[in-house]
């Protein structure tokens, strides 16, 4: 695939690739090689996929290293197409009784019961966190979901509301402020920092949302 | 044995090396702000690298350890006195129980670590003892009349120096290294490396802005999000540079401009609101 290494920082870089879809593999493939344990992958600290990039970042310079050369062998190896399975899949319930429900209808032209199931009927995936410790942007549902943020954020979202924002979907880990227009809330914990693993939803994990009174 | 805090000061918080490798999940690495002065400290007291200390910004803390031991001060100049006298800084220092340790307001810089032999040994969360001040994980701030345990030095080396021929943090105009960030080409970077900056008083350990003539954009395209690391440089819509810190977000949606080196991060950690700061390409 094509990947085009930015310079970030003594430590660390940052691939840019066509798509999410090709972050998302490319982050799967060197979180693979990581887990082989061989130079130069032993002393990667950190891959962190966002919307169309992957950040590595090391635990030593960079600058004459075999790192950047080992990342564009291994990408130009793969192809975006030759999809990397799920992670792993997670059924979410989700009571859908979000207090933007209606307006996610009209945005939409579906009628609210056409909001559920649209947002039933995907199959999710995860495709990067940020934001707040166990918070996952994800992708995959369908065109016809996709709705601009509140134009004026919440001061408070509660622990568990299933929001809809341009592509995405996601689901608030914990209490916090929040633009994302909501359809639903889950009593699902997405993050418990005590809990193996403590975020229910890393890049790469399917998700289902499942419907429940 | 415990460290009983008499005095908090305005921040002091309990730091470590952080927590790397949980990015993914949306957990930033956090840890020491100044890595280098954190890890003299540990060296000066025969600690293992990552026991964890305390971070104190602009000083105030006064406390009491229940047992003899060792402490070293680094990073900003607190002038610490013990039992009232003033002592080394960036040395070992023998505690005895009962005698009162105190960090002063620093002359220079703003945050003085202070290790203790053994390290910290409040619970862990995620493989470290640091407060993460943006997401809240790791224990709360110190405050007035904790009790802070302290781990059991047995098998831990002698301290081995008397002194460490460090350099403080400087008062005057900073020049902090940079390398070119992801997105240097996205903002008007003659105008960013042209003029010394103003460091804030909005700032925190997620980041300091820069005070300033707001830099150009002239590429206007939106951002999608994508990974930030400790020392990028980040235009905002507004123009008004952040340089992130330990506690900075993992994620961003703003141009990333240029990167400050592993020592310039530590470097800038130490500025105080109103220090003149400049970028310069390493």
């Amino acid at each position: 695939m094509d990947a085009a290494l930015l310079p970030c920082g003594e430590q660390a870089v940052l691939v840019e690739l066509s798509g999410t879809d090709a972050a998302m593999a490319a982050a799967a493939e060197i979180g693979r090689l990581r887990e082989t344990g061989a130079d130069p992958w032993r002393r990667l600290v950190d891959v962190v996929p966002g919307a169309r990039t992957v950040l590595v970042t090391f635990d030593h310079p960079l600058a004459g290293s075999a790192v950047p050369q080992a990342i564009r062998d291994a990408l130009a190896a793969m192809r975006v197409e030759v999809a990397v399975g799920p992670a792993g899949t997670l059924v979410v319930p989700c009571r859908y009784d979000g207090p933007d429900l209606g307006v996610v209808a009209e945005l939409t032209g579906l009628s609210v019961a056409g909001v559920v199931d649209a947002h039933t009927s995907a199959v999710w995936r995860v495709a990067f966190g940020g934001f707040a410790p166990g918070f996952a942007y994800l992708v995959g549902g369908p065109s016809l979901l996709h709705v601009p943020r509140r134009e004026v954020p919440r001061a408070s979202v509660p622990a568990g509301a299933v929001g809809l924002a341009g592509d995405y979907t996601g689901i608030y880990p914990r209490s916090s402020p929040g633009g994302w227009r909501l359809i639903g809330s889950t009593d699902l914990v997405l993050w418990d920092a005590e809990r193996r693993p403590p975020a229910l939803l890393t890049p790469g994990t399917d998700v289902r949302f499942e419907a429940v009174p | 044995m415990t460290l009983r805090v008499q005095a908090s000061g305005p921040l002091t918080l309990v730091e470590d090396a952080g927590r790397p490798g949980w990015a993914h999940v949306g957990v930033t690495r956090s840890g020491a702000a100044d890595r280098s002065a954190y890890a003299l400290g540990n060296r000066l007291v025969g600690n293992r690298p990552g026991a964890a200390s305390l971070e104190v910004m602009l000083g105030g803390l006064a406390l009491v350890a229940d047992r003899e031991t060792t402490v070293a001060v680094t990073g900003a100049f607190s002038r610490p006195l013990l039992a009232g006298r003033e002592v080394a800084y960036a040395a070992p220092v023998p505690l005895r129980p009962g005698d009162r340790l105190v960090l002063q307001r620093p002359d220079v810089g703003l945050r003085t670590y202070l290790a203790v032999r053994g390290g910290i040994d409040v619970p862990a969360v995620l493989g470290s003892r640091s407060t993460d001040t943006l997401s809240g994980l790791g224990p709360a701030p110190v405050r007035d009349g904790d009790r802070l345990p302290v781990g059991s030095p047995l098998g831990l080396a002698a301290p081995a120096v008397d002194v460490a021929p460090v350099a403080r943090p400087s008062a005057g105009p900073l020049v902090l290294a940079v390398t070119l960030g992801p997105r240097h080409d996205w903002v008007d970077l003659e105008g960013l490396l042209a003029r010394p900056w103003v460091v804030s008083a909005r700032s925190d350990r997620v980041g300091i802005r820069l005070d300033g003539p707001p830099v150009g954009r002239p590429r206007r395209a939106e951002l999608a999000s994508e990974g930030v690391v400790r020392g990028g440089v980040q235009i905002p819509a507004g123009g008004e540079p952040v340089v992130f810190l330990a506690d900075h977000p993992v994620t961003g949606g703003y141009p990333v401009a240029l990167v400050l080196t592993e020592a310039a991060c530590d470097g800038i950690s130490q500025a105080v609101p109103g220090q003149e700061v400049t970028l310069r390409l390493a």
